[in-house]
C-alpha cells in the first residue's frame, strides 16, 4: 500500500471499493462454477476457467493487495516473479518430446 | 547483543517502502515459485495420467469447495477492513474484523476436515491414485498456509495488539504484512478451486 498518511475520508473511499470488489468476486465465483456445468471440451474449459480465475486474482491483487498504487521496487520484483513463473508453466511442454511416460 | 532493524515503520529512502513490506513481498515471490512448481506438476500429471477423473466434480465435493471459496474471499475482505480500521485509529473495529477473519479461516479448515475425513472413510488416500496424490499435496500445502495465517492472526489480535498503544504505525505495518500473506493464501485457492474441483 503506497499510502503512508491517509485521511479518514480517503480510507472510507477505499472501504467502499473493497465492498464493490467483494461483490465482483462472489459473482465471478458463481460464473466459475456455472462454467463447469457447461461440460465444454477440456481445452475451452481450462481456458475459460483460468481466465475467470485470473480476473478474480487480478482483483484481489489490485485492490486488496493495493498493487494499483504501489512502489516501483515491488513492481520490479513482481515482474521478475511473473517471468520465472511463466518459465515454470512452460516446463510441461518439454514433456511432449521423448519417450511417453504415463502415471 | 541486539540491534534494531531500521525502516520497519517508515519507508526506506531508496526503496520507498518499509523493509518489513519488502521482506513480505520477497517471501510471497518465493511462495509463487513453490506453488508454481506444484501447478506445473499438476499439468504434467493431468496430461499424462492414465487414471484421472473426467471432471474433478465426479470425485470431489463442489458445493463444499464453493462454500470454502466464499469463506476465503470474505476473509480477504475482513482482513483488509481490519487494516482500514487501524488507519482510522479504531482498534475495536480492527479486532472485530480480525476476529471475523480468524472465524472464517477456522470455517475453511472445518470444511477441509469434513472433505478429508469423507475421502479417508471411502478409502481414498494420497497413495490411491495420481489424482489423489496431487489433490492431497496441493490442498494439504494450502491448508498448512491457512494454519500459519491463523496462528499469526491470533497473535496479532491477542498479545501482539499491545504494540498499538506504543507504536501504532509499526502495528499497522504488521497488519498490512499479515494481510498481504492472507490475500496470497486466498489467491492460491482461487486457482486451486477450478483446477482441482471443476476441470
Amino acid at each position: 500500500m503506497g499510502h503512508g498518511e491517509m485521511t479518514v475520508e480517503e480510507v472510507k473511499k477505499h472501504v467502499r471499493k473493497y465492498y464493490v470488489v467483494f461483490s465482483a468476486l462472489l459473482g465471478l465465483t458463481i460464473v466459475t462454477v456455472a462454467i463447469s456445468y457447461l461440460h465444454l471440451p477440456i481445452f475451452q474449459a481450462v481456458l475459460l476457467a483460468m481466465a475467470v480465475a485470473s480476473m478474480k486474482g487480478g482483483l484481489v491483487a489490485a485492490y486488496f493487495m493495493h498493487l494499483m498504487d504501489e512502489k516501483k521496487i515491488i513492481y520490479s520484483l513482481l515482474w521478475l516473479t511473473v517471468i520465472l513463473f511463466g518459465f515454470c508453466m512452460l516446463i510441461p511442454l518439454f514433456t511432449l518430446h521423448g519417450p511417453q511416460t504415463t502415471y | 547483543m541486539s540491534a534494531l532493524i531500521p525502516y520497519i515503520d517508515e519507508p526506506h529512502p531508496v526503496t520507498g517502502v518499509t523493509n518489513a513490506k519488502l521482506g513480505m513481498w520477497l517471501f510471497l515471490a518465493s511462495e509463487v515459485m513453490l506453488f508454481g512448481a506444484l501447478f506445473s506438476t499438476l499439468i504434467i500429471m493431468r496430461t499424462s495420467a492414465t487414471d484421472w477423473p473426467a471432471h474433478g466434480s465426479d470425485v470431489l465435493n463442489v458445493p463444499l469447495a464453493t462454500l470454502n471459496t466464499v469463506f476465503l474471499i470474505t476473509s480477504s475482505v475482513t482482513i483488509v477492513l481490519s487494516w482500514a480500521a487501524l488507519k482510522m485509529k479504531d482498534l475495536k473495529k480492527f479486532k472485530f474484523n480480525m476476529g471475523l477473519t480468524i472465524l472464517l479461516s477456522f470455517g475453511f479448515l472445518v470444511i477441509k476436515y469434513i472433505e478429508y475425513t469423507s475421502k479417508f472413510h471411502h478409502g481414498h488416500f494420497p497413495s490411491t491414485s495420481t489424482f489423489y496424490a496431487v489433490y492431497f499435496t496441493l490442498t494439504g500445502l494450502h491448508g498448512l498456509h491457512v494454519i500459519g495465517g491463523i496462528i499469526t492472526n491470533l497473535y496479532l489480535i491477542g498479545p501482539g495488539s499491545k504494540m498499538w498503544e506504543k507504536e501504532p504505525e509499526r502495528f499497522t505495518g504488521r497488519i498490512e504484512c499479515a494481510g498481504l500473506y492472507w490475500h496470497f493464501v486466498d489467491l492460491v485457492w482461487i486457482f486451486l478451486f477450478p483446477a482441482l474441483y471443476l476441470l
